[in-house]
């Protein structure tokens, strides 16, 4: 069987500026795929592509098997579309929206009125379906937005950022829903620069970094293959420079330990890769007491999907959200979005 | 036929599949209707909330008649061709540009559109035709337009400018409607054409008011100078302004009565109805590729 989605050698451009250089991914059905990167990456131009508002220079997108460069029509038919900036109508009730939003789907008549009160049910709508949109709090737009999307019940659902700028509640809500949409059967595709949400949702994920994919597998995939544990070791909650480099000497001494890395800014914390066994923790606690050095407090993990873009990349999701957002050109990118088909 | 993929892990609670069409509908079809039945009920409901539109879109021409109307109250008789007032004579006028001046306008709300995001809901729908999109703004403006128009002819009449004979007010309707349809065209193509809502802005109001003194709206032909005289018999707002005004003063009219007095020739009604259904094949041909480019 053809998977959901598959996108192959994707390259497009900007201008001068190369959005996506060579992006190749599957989404099998069935399963919340997520495409995780930092700003300006490329994630929202891939989705744009799947889509049908962007075309690319060149490339495969094909969606079960449909072309969706070929049959953009029947594309459509087969997807659902949560823009990351919710678009509604503000003198449309929830209701009336998502009516247009049945007739741009060719819904049956007799079908719609049934399926936007089971729309407006599975996101906790109905008591503000009467109500204009423009009332709306972010996180009941968004939920609308999903009624939306969902109302002609695609074979796929695409989401940009889901649940950027909303509050912890309404995230909660929105993770929730999309697993139980997983578990009927909707393969679901999203962006976000949110680690923990992709941790949290995605059955298989795909880091993309500068237009390109750098890596691709389950979470826990990518973290055994970064390899190693990661421990980290406060000698005092604000340990001075000398003590934290005599505590280095001694732990980079110790055949488990990988590396060590002074944080300087978390207080000259000690960040420790450490093979992975049992007893790391306890041997390098004997060792400190040993040199006669103190423990404020000191804990081991398993590597996190951002050690996983840290080891790829060279530096961490969050410096390169920030580098990207200082270099970002909203300018450009608001004309991008508001292109169509170019 | 081909349903959507179900996973093995689907439960029973599924909805039932939507059928997905191998060959989409295309223009003209069921679902065609459909979609530009409900994007034309948004914009009505959108009026219908904030209604500021109508009652300016309303509002204005009137003021237009009245004020107008009595800054040249005193023109001697005469002066204004076969008109008995100025108010007869101006009646056509402000048809015409309130008309012009809203289809001119039909653009901005599908610009907001684009620039909010609105658009690319529409955009990622499996649309029969994205022309649903143009249809819809069309037949709202239209719909407006006439509204406007029997508005004006209303008050005109109350204001002593009379009334077109029954066929002729039809024939009004059909001048209306073919400056409309094209205007709403090129004011549509503009809308995609332009980078953003400020330029259209620009656009829209550098267009508008020379438009209107570069016409017979206000004053005759023979009240211009020569070189102005040129300009407005080539202007196409002259051109749906000379009939009308010439089906309020004549009930004996003919499609071969000369309604227009150019420089350079004598135009008839029938000459002039062509010369606006050629204007609108001009604008629809003319964002056919623009549109396709942008919309296909």
């Amino acid at each position: 069987m053809a998977p959901a989605v598959l996108i192959e050698n994707l390259h497009k451009r900007y201008g001068s500026r190369e959005a996506l250089r060579d992006v190749s991914f599957q989404v099998e059905a069935g399963e919340i795929f997520g495409l995780l990167g930092p700003n300006g990456a490329g994630k929202t131009t891939t989705l744009r592509c799947l889509c049908t508002l962007s075309a690319p220079d060149s490339g495969r997108v094909e969606i079960a098997g449909v072309s969706v460069l070929e049959q953009p029509k029947v594309a459509r038919q087969l997807l659902g579309y949560v823009a990351q900036e919710v678009a509604l109508d503000k003198v449309l009730t929830g209701r009336e929206l998502l009516q247009l939003q049945a007739a741009l789907y060719h819904l049956p008549r007799p079908l719609i009125a049934e399926r936007i009160h089971t729309g407006l049910q599975r996101l906790g709508l109905e008591s503000w379906a009467d109500q204009k949109t423009g009332t709306y709090s972010g996180g009941l737009r968004k939920r609308l937005d999903l009624a939306a999307g969902l109302l002609h019940d695609p074979s796929v659902l695409v989401l940009d950022e889901p649940t950027v700028g909303l509050d912890i509640e309404s995230r909660r809500v929105i993770w929730d829903f999309l697993r139980q949409l997983r578990d009927r059967g909707t393969t679901v595709l999203l962006t976000s620069h949110y680690l923990e949400e992709i941790d949290a949702l995605a059955d298989r994920v795909a880091i993309i970094d500068q237009g390109t994919v750098i890596a691709e597998g389950t979470p826990s995939q990518l973290k055994d293959r970064v390899g190693g544990d990661r421990i980290t070791l406060k000698l005092r909650e604000f340990t001075n420079a000398e003590e934290a480099e005599q505590a280095k000497a001694m732990a980079i001494s110790l055949p488990f330990v990988q590396e060590v890395i002074i944080n300087s800014a978390q207080g000259n914390s000690l960040n420790l890769i450490v093979t992975p066994q049992s007893d790391a923790l306890f041997e390098l606690q004997k060792a400190l007491k040993e040199a006669g050095l103190p423990i404020f407090g000191i804990a081991q993990a398993r590597p996190s999907l951002d050690d996983v873009y840290l080891s790829a990349t060279g530096k961490t999701l969050l410096d390169a959200d920030i580098a990207a957002s200082s270099q970002r050109d909203l300018k450009a990118e608001q004309k991008q979005r508001m292109r169509s088909r170019t | 036929m081909t349903t959507t993929s179900v996973s093995p892990q689907s439960t029973p609670n599924r909805l039932e599949k939507t059928v997905i069409q191998p060959t989409p509908p295309s223009l003209f079809s069921p679902e065609f209707v459909q979609e530009t039945l409900a994007l034309t009920r948004r914009l009505f409901i959108q009026l219908q909330r904030r209604p500021a539109t109508l009652v300016a879109g309303i509002v204005q021409p009137l003021m237009w008649l009245v004020l107008f109307g009595a800054l040249f109250k005193n023109v001697p008789e005469g002066m204004f061709g076969m008109s008995q007032t100025y108010g007869q004579f101006l009646c056509a006028g402000v048809i015409v540009f309130t008309a012009f001046s809203g289809a001119l306008n039909a653009g901005l709300p599908v610009m907001f559109d684009r620039e909010f995001g609105f658009l690319n809901r529409l955009l990622v729908a499996p649309l029969a035709s994205r022309f649903s999109i143009v249809l819809a703004s069309a037949l709202f403006i239209t719909a407006l337009s006439l509204l406007q128009t029997i508005a004006i002819v209303a008050v005109s009449f109350f204001l002593g400018a009379g009334l077109p004979s029954a066929l002729g007010l039809g024939v009004v309707a059909l001048i209306v409607l073919l400056l409309v349809l094209g205007v709403t065209a090129l004011s549509l193509g503009l809308t995609f054409a332009l980078p953003g809502h400020i330029e259209l802005l620009a656009v829209i109001f550098v267009t508008n008011l020379p438009l209107l003194f570069a016409s017979t709206a206000l004053v005759p032909l023979s009240f211009m100078p020569a070189w102005l005289q040129v300009v407005a018999s080539l202007n196409p707002l002259s051109f749906a302004i000379e009939p009308i005004r010439y089906l309020y003063l004549h009930s004996d009219w003919s499609f071969s009565s000369v309604v227009m007095q150019a420089p350079w020739g004598n135009l008839s009604l029938g000459t002039t109805l062509l010369l606006l259904a050629g204007l609108d094949l001009l604008a629809l041909v003319g964002i056919q590729k623009l549109l396709q480019r942008k919309l296909a």
